[in-house]
């Protein structure tokens, strides 16, 4: 019998939210011609993509003309980067960024040094925070343009010090930019930054969406070729049906962000309890306490990534790793390495509005078999 | 957190090759020998997966073993206990 499926990888994409799949199914009928037209079915496009900035910038508690819709996540994280060095060029050249931003901000800054600029990182600790005293010192030091810095981490949950964090960056006279990806329609939008991303299937809007927000008075210039859309921060147009189905899924995440975070956090605690009790020769990393209320991340000795999540697979559940095995590159994940924990045999688990108590059983009560019998045809048991 | 690099004082008691096995393998490989060997001494451990780097340090201190070192793809463990 094939297993009913249970999908627990809500960090890399949510399901769709409901609202999302109502607006967008009403959007692609009403919202299909270019909103830059003077014509009537324009104007209507235009009256949605309006009404879409609005909601999303209400959510965030932001102004609209600060908000722009981007084509992904990743490309607002690169956005962000690049147009604030871009904009700062006159007072340096230094990117400071913490050791655990997304990759997403790391290839930017490769693209920055590449380009002649340079990169000042910033270590965690072995839970996974940012160390700000290192932080503190970095972005005090001459020529730095902008920094960096991840609200919770993607991978192990650990939220970071943004308001300590952005109050050094205010001191130091430095914009601080931060991807708000996994906290966004989750938690409290923190205060203090400059620019600020997101991405809209992380709270269960569609794909192809991201959020790029640009405080008033912060420089910031475009890296991309002109274009005037977006105010002028995006080039093309945006996919106004998606765009729709992202700022409506967002609102309503966000009204029901502390009722799940009630829910969920729970479920994370009996998983990282459970785990560390019911399997043996497990690392269960990331901040105990100050974490994302969804995701949990351990790491099972001797166990290969690749072949734990073929077995979770088999039995129905969805899950990613941070496993060197697991990457396209062969290389174990930046954030495990930075915080000196075990990178192989990784389990990201992220739950979801969708996941059930009876889902996170289901999966609590089948790991530790399934760990076991890797670990016996791998000759491991004992070791 | 990076691991501390650097050349380690005198030569190891032995020398274990894993160059070109990729992660969990030389960890295991390193869990088989080094009880074997008499409390205090070094192993080298010989490994260029990547992930090595992490995990061997990872390990030593899930196993309440010395991790004394990293050069290039020569890592070094002294057993505590």
């Amino acid at each position: 019998m094939i297993p009913s499926p249970v999908y627990l990888d809500a960090a890399t994409a949510a399901p769709l939210h409901p609202v999302a799949r109502q607006a967008l199914l009403a959007a692609l009928d009403d919202g299909w011609a270019d909103p830059d037209r003077l014509y009537a079915s324009a104007r209507r496009a235009r009256q949605l993509l309006d009404a879409a900035r609005e909601a999303a910038a209400d959510t965030l508690g932001v102004r609209p003309d600060e908000l722009s819709f981007t084509a992904n996540g990743t490309t607002a994280a690169h956005s962000a980067v690049l147009g604030g060095l871009a904009g700062r060029r006159r007072a340096g050249t230094v990117l400071v960024h913490s050791a655990i931003e997304h990759s997403a901000v790391l290839h930017a800054a490769e693209r920055h040094v590449a380009g002649g600029g340079a990169a000042s990182e910033v270590p965690v600790d072995r839970l996974g925070r940012l160390d700000l005293d290192a932080w503190s010192r970095a972005v005090a030091g001459p020529g730095v343009a902008l920094a960096a810095l991840i609200a919770a981490s993607h991978e192990v949950g650990t939220v970071q010090p943004v308001e300590a964090a952005a109050a050094a960056c205010a001191d130091a006279g430095v914009p601080l930019y931060v991807d708000a990806a996994q906290t966004v329609a989750r938690m409290p939008v923190p205060a203090g930054w400059s620019v600020l991303t997101a991405s809209a299937r992380k709270w269960g809007g569609p794909p192809g969406v991201g959020l790029l927000v640009v405080r008033k008075g912060t420089r910031w210039e475009s890296p991309w070729p002109a274009d005037e859309r977006e105010a002028g921060r995006v080039p093309g147009t945006v996919n106004l049906p998606a765009v729709v189905a992202a700022a409506a899924s967002l609102r309503a995440a966000a009204a029901d962000a502390a009722a799940e975070a009630a829910r969920l956090a729970p479920l994370v605690d009996r998983i990282r309890a459970r785990v560390a009790a019911e399997v043996p020769d497990v690392e269960v990393v990331g901040d105990p306490e100050r974490r994302l209320p969804h995701l949990v991340t351990f790491s099972c000795l001797y166990v290969d990534g690749e072949a734990l999540l073929h077995a979770l697979d088999r039995r129905g559940f969805a899950v990613s790793s941070g496993s060197s095995c697991t990457s396209s590159t062969l290389r174990p994940s930046h954030v495990l390495e930075a915080m000196g924990v075990l990178s192989h045999g990784n389990v990201r688990v992220s739950l979801h509005r969708g996941t059930t108590e009876a889902d996170v059983e289901r999966f609590l009560a089948e790991l530790p078999g399934i760990i076991a019998d890797l670990r016996a045809q791998a000759g491991v048991v004992g070791l | 957190m990076t691991a501390p690099e650097g050349p380690v004082a005198g030569e190891p008691d032995e020398v274990l090759d894993c160059l070109g096995q990729r992660c969990p393998l030389p960890v295991i490989a390193l869990a088989r020998r080094l009880p074997e060997l008499p409390v205090g001494a070094v192993l080298r451990v010989l490994a260029d997966d990547p992930a090595a780097a992490v995990d061997i340090p990872a390990w030593c201190r899930m196993r309440g073993h010395d991790f004394l070192g990293t050069t290039g793809p020569a890592h070094h463990i002294r057993r505590a206990r």
